[in-house]
C-alpha cells in the first residue's frame, strides 16, 4: 500500500509543514519505504491483546490545590517571537 | 580518573573544584573543534559553580562525592538561563525559564555542569547527522558517527571532555552512542527518573540517564537523578534505594541466571560483534553466573512497532512548535496557518519532518487501526514476552548495536538502513525496561557494546553483572588516543 503525491501532501497538510515539491517527492520515498516494512505488523497474533499506551499503570494523578508562584512574565516573553506591551503579537485570525 | 576518585580527591581537598574545571574546559577548548560533541559551553558559568564549592568545603562543610565534579547535559534537557536547542533550527534561541527536574537534582549534588552536549534534532536519529547545527565525531575514528541521538554526551566521556553526562533514551539513543564510543550508558526503568524539563519526543517511551567510563560512576549518576518528582505525572512513586553503596558492597553474581535472546544475534547483526558479547557471556560465567538460550519472538516486531508508537507521540509532541509563543517564527509567514506551516518547514529538518508525517499518517482516519492501534497491541505483546524470560531470568544479554560505529555519510541516505542499527535497543524502551550497554571489546579499533536488559526497577541487578563484567575483564579502563593532531 503506496502513498500517492497527493496523499503525502495531504498527511503534510495535517501535519502543518509546507513542503516544496521536492521534499514532497523525497519524504514521500522515505514513507514509503518504512510503510513496507509497517505491512510486517499484520503477521502478528493480537487476538484479544489489549492494545498498551505505556508501561505506568495508567491512573490519573493529582496534586494538593495549592498556590504557588507563576513564572515571571517577562521571562516568559525573552523566548517569544513578537512582543507589544507585555503580549505575544499573532497575525489577526478574525476578518472585519 | 573516574569521578568517584575526582570526589574523593575534592573532598580530602586534594584538588580544587576550580581546578578540576579548568582542566576540562582546557580539555574541550583543545579537542572540541574537532570533536564537535558540545553545542554550548558555559565556561563562566561552571567556573562560578566550582569556585562556589570550594568556598564551602573550605568553610569546613562537608560535601557529598559529587560536589565538585563536572557534568555535561544533553540539549534537550532545560538549564535556567542557558539556551535548550534540541540541535534545532527552531529552538535555536530558546532560553528556558526553569531546570529540569535532573538538572536541579545536578546542582542539588552540587555538581558542575560544564555545557550542553549535540543530538540528532529532537533526538530523532542514530549518529548526530540530524543534528541542524554539525556532526559529532567519534574519538575512536573521527570519521566515524559517534551514535545517536545522544551522540555528543557519548563523544564527551569518551574523549575525556567531561567525566559524566546525561543523554535520554528513546529507542536506544543513551545505549547505542555509549556502544559506538566505548563508555557505558544506562537507560533507567520508565518512571524511575523525572522527564519534567525535558524536551518531549515521545513520551511513554523517554527516559533520561547517565553516561560514565565505568559502571559505579554510572550507578552514583543514577542515584543523584532518580526518584519520585511530583513534575512527571508517570514518575513512579515507589521509593528509591540507592544502588552506589550497594554495588561496592556486594560484587558477588553466583547463580546469576541470564539469558541470551537468540533473536538479538539474528537481524543483521556482525558475527564478530557477536561472538564478542557471547565471550562477554562466558567471562561472566566464569565468575558464577548462569547462562543459557532463549527466546523474544516479537523481537522482528520491534521496527515496525517502535517506528509507529514513536512517531505518532512526537508528531502530537511537535505541534506545538507553531511559531506563536516560544522558538522561530518565520518572516515569510502569511496568516496564522501559513505562519505555522512556515516556520515548521523552515524550522525543522528532513527527519523531524519525516517523523511528524509518519505520525499523523498512522493516527489519521481510516489508518489508526490498522497501524496506530494494532502497534500498541503488539506493544502487549512486547511486555508479556519480557515478563516471561524475566521469571527464568535475572537479565537478559545482547549485543547494543548490529555493527561498530559506521562512516559519516554511509547511512544518512537511507533512513531505514540507519534505522535498523536500532534493533538491539528498541525492545526495552517498548516494556520500559532498564538497559546498560558497556564495553566488551574492539573490532579494527572500534568499540563494541554489551546490552544488558533487567527487570522493571531492578537497575542494582542489571550494574551488578556489569560490574562483575568489569571486574573479571577489566575492559572499562581503555580509552582512545586523542592528544595531538587527529
Amino acid at each position: 500500500m503506496a502513498l500517492t503525491t497527493e496523499e503525502v501532501k495531504k498527511v503534510a497538510l495535517l501535519s502543518r509543514l509546507e513542503l516544496s515539491e521536492g521534499e514532497v517527492e523525497k519524504l514521500g520515498r522515505h514513507l514509503n519505504d518504512l510503510l513496507s516494512q509497517f505491512e510486517k505488523l499484520q503477521l502478528a497474533d493480537v487476538t484479544d491483546v489489549d492494545p498498551l499506551a505505556g508501561v505506568v499503570a495508567s491512573s490519573n494523578v493529582f496534586r494538593d490545590d495549592v498556590s504557588g508562584e507563576p513564572f515571571p512574565r517577562e521571562e516568559m516573553l525573552v523566548n517569544a517571537p513578537e512582543v507589544r506591551d507585555g503580549c505575544i503579537i499573532v497575525p489577526r485570525i478574525i476578518e472585519g | 580518573m573516574t569521578a568517584r576518585e575526582l570526589g574523593v580527591r575534592l573532598n580530602r581537598k586534594e584538588i580544587s573544584a576550580v581546578e578540576v574545571t579548568s582542566a576540562f574546559l582546557n580539555r574541550i577548548q583543545q579537542l572540541d573543534d574537532k570533536l564537535k560533541a558540545f553545542v554550548t559551553v558555559i565556561g563562566n558559568e561552571a567556573l562560578s559553580q566550582a569556585k562556589a564549592v570550594d568556598d564551602r568545603r573550605s568553610n569546613g562543610e562537608t560535601l557529598g562525592l559529587l560536589a565538585g565534579v563536572p557534568i555535561a547535559v544533553k540539549d534537550n534537557m532545560c538549564t535556567r538561563g542557558v539556551p535548550t536547542t534540541c540541535s534545532s533550527r527552531i529552538l535555536e534561541q530558546f532560553i528556558p525559564p526553569y531546570d529540569a527536574t535532573v538538572v536541579s537534582r545536578l546542582r542539588d549534588q552540587n555538581m558542575v555542569i560544564l555545557g550542553k552536549t549535540n543530538l540528532d534534532e529532537f533526538a530523532m536519529g542514530s549518529s548526530t547527522e540530524n543534528s541542524a547545527f554539525f556532526t559529532t565525531r567519534n574519538p575512536w575514528d573521527m570519521d566515524r558517527v559517534p551514535g545517536g541521538s545522544s551522540g555528543g554526551s557519548a563523544a564527551a566521556v569518551a574523549a575525556g571532555l567531561a567525566p559524566l553526562a546525561l543523554g535520554s533514551d528513546t529507542g536506544g539513543s543513551i545505549r547505542q552512542p555509549a556502544a559506538l564510543c566505548g563508555v557505558a550508558g544506562l537507560k533507567p526503568t520508565y518512571g524511575l527518573v523525572s522527564r519534567y524539563g525535558l524536551v518531549a519526543f515521545a513520551s511513554s517511551l523517554d527516559q533520561i540517564g547517565p553516561f560514565a567510563i565505568d559502571v559505579l560512576d554510572t550507578a552514583l549518576v543514577l542515584d543523584a537523578i532518580a526518584g519520585h518528582d511530583p513534575m512527571d505525572a508517570t514518575s513512579s512513586e515507589q521509593s528509591y534505594n540507592p544502588v552506589f553503596p550497594q554495588l561496592q558492597a556486594q560484587g558477588e553474581i553466583k547463580g546469576i541466571r541470564i539469558g541470551i535472546p537468540k533473536e538479538f544475534y539474528a537481524q543483521g547483526v556482525e558475527a564478530e560483534v557477536s561472538d564478542l558479547v557471547r565471550r562477554g557471556i562466558e567471562a561472566l560465567c566464569s565468575v558464577g553466573a548462569e547462562a543459557e538460550d532463549c527466546s523474544l519472538p516479537t523481537a522482528e516486531y520491534g521496527l515496525a512497532t517502535y517506528y509507529i508508537i514513536a512517531p505518532a507521540e512526537a508528531s502530537s509532541n511537535l505541534a506545538r512548535y507553531d511559531g506563536v509563543k516560544y522558538g522561530l517564527r518565520s518572516k515569510a509567514a502569511n496568516g496564522h496557518i501559513g505562519m505555522t506551516e512556515k516556520t515548521r518547514e523552515e524550522g525543522f529538518g528532513a527527519e523531524v519532518k519525516q517523523r511528524i508525517m509518519i505520525g499523523s499518517y498512522a493516527l489519521s482516519a481510516g489508518y489508526y487501526d490498522a497501524y496506530y492501534k494494532r502497534a500498541q497491541q503488539v506493544r502487549s505483546l512486547f511486555c508479556r514476552d519480557f515478563d516471561r524470560l524475566f521469571q527464568k531470568y535475572d537479565v537478559l544479554i545482547t549485543p547494543t548495536t548490529p555493527s561498530p560505529a559506521f562512516r559519516i555519510g554511509e547511512k544518512a541516505d537511507d533512513p531505514l538502513q540507519m534505522k535498523l542499527s536500532d534493533v538491539c535497543t528498541l525492545p526495552c524502551n517498548m516494556a520500559g525496561l532498564p538497559g546498560l550497554s558497556i564495553p566488551c571489546g574492539f573490532i579494527d579499533g572500534l568499540p563494541v557494546g554489551m546490552q544488558i536488559l533487567g527487570k522493571r526497577f531492578d537497575e542494582l541487578t542489571v550494574l551488578r553483572v556489569a560490574r562483575a563484567y568489569e571486574l573479571a575483564t577489566g575492559l572499562a579502563a581503555k580509552r582512545p588516543l586523542l592528544d595531538g593532531g587527529r
